[in-house]
């Protein structure tokens, strides 16, 4: 049940991450390769860190050719991420996915800070996504502006069978002495510990609201952070920032999260599945691995 | 990949520099040019450093206390204790005949390490200020200008150059040296290929440097 965030992890250039998880999440896919973002790409500030890769990747034709095949060499689940800049982009990239075996998942990245947005809107993207593929379809939503709970909603009802929750938060660093952005984008995603109370409020919001799985995300440092997704609602937790400090963070967090979870009389984590709701148990789980 | 928790064994200033050592545990010194990150204490990412001195018992990084990491990490006390992962990356090439060190400012912190391995070649040194020279106490057999005078000009033919400084430095010397071997730097998060964050625009083409450097050919680059 321990993920790696979208963007956070190359599992061909560091196979023995990728080995402690129980999936592994592609950065994000789109249909024509793109080099990404000009450099400087990433700044550290006070609380938590930014980002701005720009989606780098080399398109669904040679990730369908070259990456897949290494991938599954891992002998892990793969999900994969998926991006463009339109809703009939998703759609392409997700009908190329939907005949190979080897891809367990499609996580779909409606929420990206540092491309410009579609047109459509989170729900378009998985109705369309949904038309031309049986996958399991995750939306990656963000909880930056808006009512996340009612996005959920509208994406559960286009046919997304579960949620990524949260992507990164826009924001901005300068640089101390000229007071110009770090940044070559100028703004960047914001991730680390800033975003877990965020990440804690729109899992706890999403779950009330759909019931559908949920991979929470959002400065998980530790086993105690994972366990406070999943009582929100998650049924399973990704790292991400925590991955670049700690490459040892997965199997560590797994198992201070059995342990924190055997501390307050779970018997397992996902025994503790909801319990910020007042209701515990096995009953509410759905598509738990 | 190996990363351990190990004790400060020291630190002292070199001018403005600081030269961080530390009980060397099960890490490899690894080649020269590759580098190790070190977690600074209350920062959230890691910081890359090359490695400036190997002994049997301590590994050593000059580090150039420039902003809040950094700053951490030159502010650690003796047995507090670093995670550290390492080493990483692609170092020099050591099959060349008749090396000579070009570094500038922070640039010659994988010197002392590189010389020890190349049997103390001779090398060239450019610093801001006689205070940020002090540096070059470590780099046997340098030579040494202070700004407005430029390294380059103490460049000579008929050397296989290996050059780690400021990028205005590295792009000087590879117009001189188009065989050189330059050291690059920038931000990073992760150093082992995770996060994309450390690309560097050379010659058109955008290179990964913790996993395509931080040497690069200068015809490569």
């Amino acid at each position: 049940m321990i993920l790696n965030a979208s963007g956070c992890l190359d599992a061909v250039a560091a196979p023995e991450v990728a080995a402690q998880l129980d999936a592994f999440v592609t950065k994000t896919v789109t249909p024509l390769a793109r080099g990404g973002n000009e450099p400087t790409r990433i700044a550290e500030t006070e609380v938590g860190m930014l980002n701005s890769i720009g989606l780098a990747n080399p398109g669904i034709d040679s990730f369908l050719e070259d990456v897949l095949p290494d991938l599954e060499e891992l002998d892990i689940p793969i999900w994969v991420s998926v991006g463009g800049f339109s809703a009939e982009d998703y759609a392409a990239v997700c009908s190329r996915l939907d005949g190979r075996s080897e891809v367990a998942a499609i996580e779909l990245n409606v929420s990206c800070p540092n491309v410009a947005e579609p047109a459509e809107s989170a729900a378009e993207i998985v109705s369309a996504a949904r038309a031309v593929t049986t996958k399991r379809l995750y939306a990656k939503l963000s909880a930056a502006g808006g009512d996340v709970a009612a996005a959920a909603e509208a994406a559960a009802a286009a046919g997304a069978d579960g949620l990524s929750l949260v992507n990164t938060i826009r924001g901005l660093a300068l640089d101390p002495k000229t007071l110009e952005p770090l940044l070559s984008t100028a703004t960047g995603g914001l991730s680390g510990p800033p975003l877990r109370p965020i990440a804690l409020a729109a899992v706890f919001a999403c779950f009330r609201a759909t019931r559908l799985p949920i991979v929470g995300m959002g400065g998980v440092e530790s086993g105690r952070h994972a366990l406070e997704l999943i009582a929100a609602g998650a049924s399973r937790v990704a790292i991400g920032t925590t991955l670049f400090a700690d490459p040892e963070a997965p199997a560590r967090i797994r198992s201070e999260l059995a342990e924190e979870a055997a501390a307050l009389g779970f018997e397992t984590p996902l025994a503790a599945h909801g319990a910020a709701h007042g209701e515990k148990g096995a009953r509410m789980l759905r598509d738990v691995a | 990949m190996r990363r351990e928790i190990l004790p400060i064994a020291g630190v002292e200033r070199i001018g403005p520099y600081s030269l961080v050592r530390v009980r060397r545990g099960g890490l490899e010194s690894g080649t020269p040019g590759q580098f190790f990150m070190l977690s600074a204490p209350g920062r959230l990412l890691p910081r890359p450093m090359s490695l400036c001195l190997a002994t049997r018992k301590e590994l050593g990084f000059l580090i150039d206390p420039i902003g809040p990491g950094t700053r951490a990490l030159v502010e650690v006390a003796r047995n507090d204790r670093l995670p550290i992962l390492g080493p990483l990356g692609n170092g020099f090439r050591l099959d060349v005949k008749r090396p000579l060190l070009v570094g500038g400012g922070i640039g010659v912190a994988p010197f002392p390490y590189l010389s020890e391995r190349l049997n103390r070649p001779p090398a060239v040194l450019g610093f801001r200020s006689d205070e940020h020279a002090e540096a070059a106490a470590l780099v046997p057999n340098a030579e040494i200008v202070v700004e407005p005078r430029l390294v380059t000009e103490l460049l000579r033919p008929g050397h296989d150059v290996l050059a780690c400084g400021p990028e205005p430095m590295l792009e000087a010397v590879r117009r001189l040296a188009p065989d050189a071997q330059l050291a690059w730097e920038a931000p990073m998060a992760c150093g082992y290929g995770a996060c994309y964050g450390c690309v560097v625009r050379i010659d058109g083409q955008l290179k990964r440097l913790c996993v395509e450097g931080p040497v690069l050919g200068a015809e490569a680059a």
